[in-house]
């Protein structure tokens, strides 16, 4: 039997998502995402060591609506990667394996990916406005 | 577990997924608090001027920790890429070029960002 002729799964038009597997591949994306972060991380550390002109022009991008949602993106995928990362080493340890707590635990992350995310960005705009 | 044919061509496992594993937990480890603290640095930072931001890097404690932090970012990165590319690319090649591209870059990037803050710390000593 040739490969090509088998039925593929999952059939994504009739696919019902789940949290776990959503999570699942968020984790992953929000991995990859970060990683283009740190190209900024990196800017800003040389922009600063190099003075005033190079820092100028990471302010300027960070200030600008592009930077902004970058960096808004960046957030949110680093609590989120930060949380289900942690959650991640829970599973290591060979607890909270069992369903519930898979659900639960997912629902937990993103509760919380979203509380730091606001308090972050909360804090830093009352920062910026003062 | 393995077959004769497995054991006569000599592919398999290259006894090296455990230390990748390992090492991937133990930079996740490092960067909890590591991240936590680097968010609410930046955050102080908001609003600031170059100034202020070389003055905290300057700092030994901040230099330290931003030293520790672009370590294990960028060893962490490179493994977590490496299983990425491992599960999508499936063409020998351009998975070998993309797995050298991604610890080529990480290293160097390392190496800038260390290199920057001694450099500001060194300037603001």
């Amino acid at each position: 039997m040739r490969s090509a002729d088998r039925p593929l799964s999952p059939h994504l038009q009739i696919y019902r998502w789940q949290l776990t597997s959503v999570l699942s591949i968020l984790h992953r994306a929000a991995g990859i995402a970060l990683s283009a972060g740190t190209i900024l991380l990196v800017w800003w550390l040389v922009a600063a060591a190099s003075g005033p002109e190079a820092y100028d022009e990471v302010e300027d991008f960070l200030g600008s609506w592009l930077g902004l949602m970058l960096l808004f993106g960046w957030t949110v995928s680093l609590f989120y990667h930060l949380c289900n990362g942690i959650r991640h080493l829970v599973w290591d340890t060979g607890h909270a394996l069992d369903l519930k707590s898979v659900y639960t635990g997912g629902w937990v992350v993103v509760g919380a990916t979203g509380l730091l995310t606001f308090v972050a960005w909360v804090v830093g705009i009352s920062r910026w406005v003062s | 577990m393995r077959s004769p044919l497995g054991r006569a061509i000599g592919l398999g496992s290259a006894k090296e997924g455990v230390e990748h594993w390992w090492i991937q937990r133990v930079t996740a480890i490092a960067l909890v608090p590591l991240i936590l603290w680097f968010v609410i640095a930046v955050i102080g930072l908001v609003g600031t001027d170059l100034e202020t931001m070389q003055n905290w890097v300057g700092r030994p404690l901040p230099a330290i920790l931003l030293v520790l932090l672009l370590i294990a970012t960028f060893y962490h990165m490179s493994l977590g890429l490496q299983v990425v590319v491992e599960d999508y690319v499936h063409t020998e090649l351009a998975k070998l070029a993309l797995v050298i591209v991604i610890r080529l870059f990480c290293f160097a990037f390392t190496v800038a960002g260390i290199f920057a803050v001694l450099m500001i710390a060194v300037g603001s000593s």
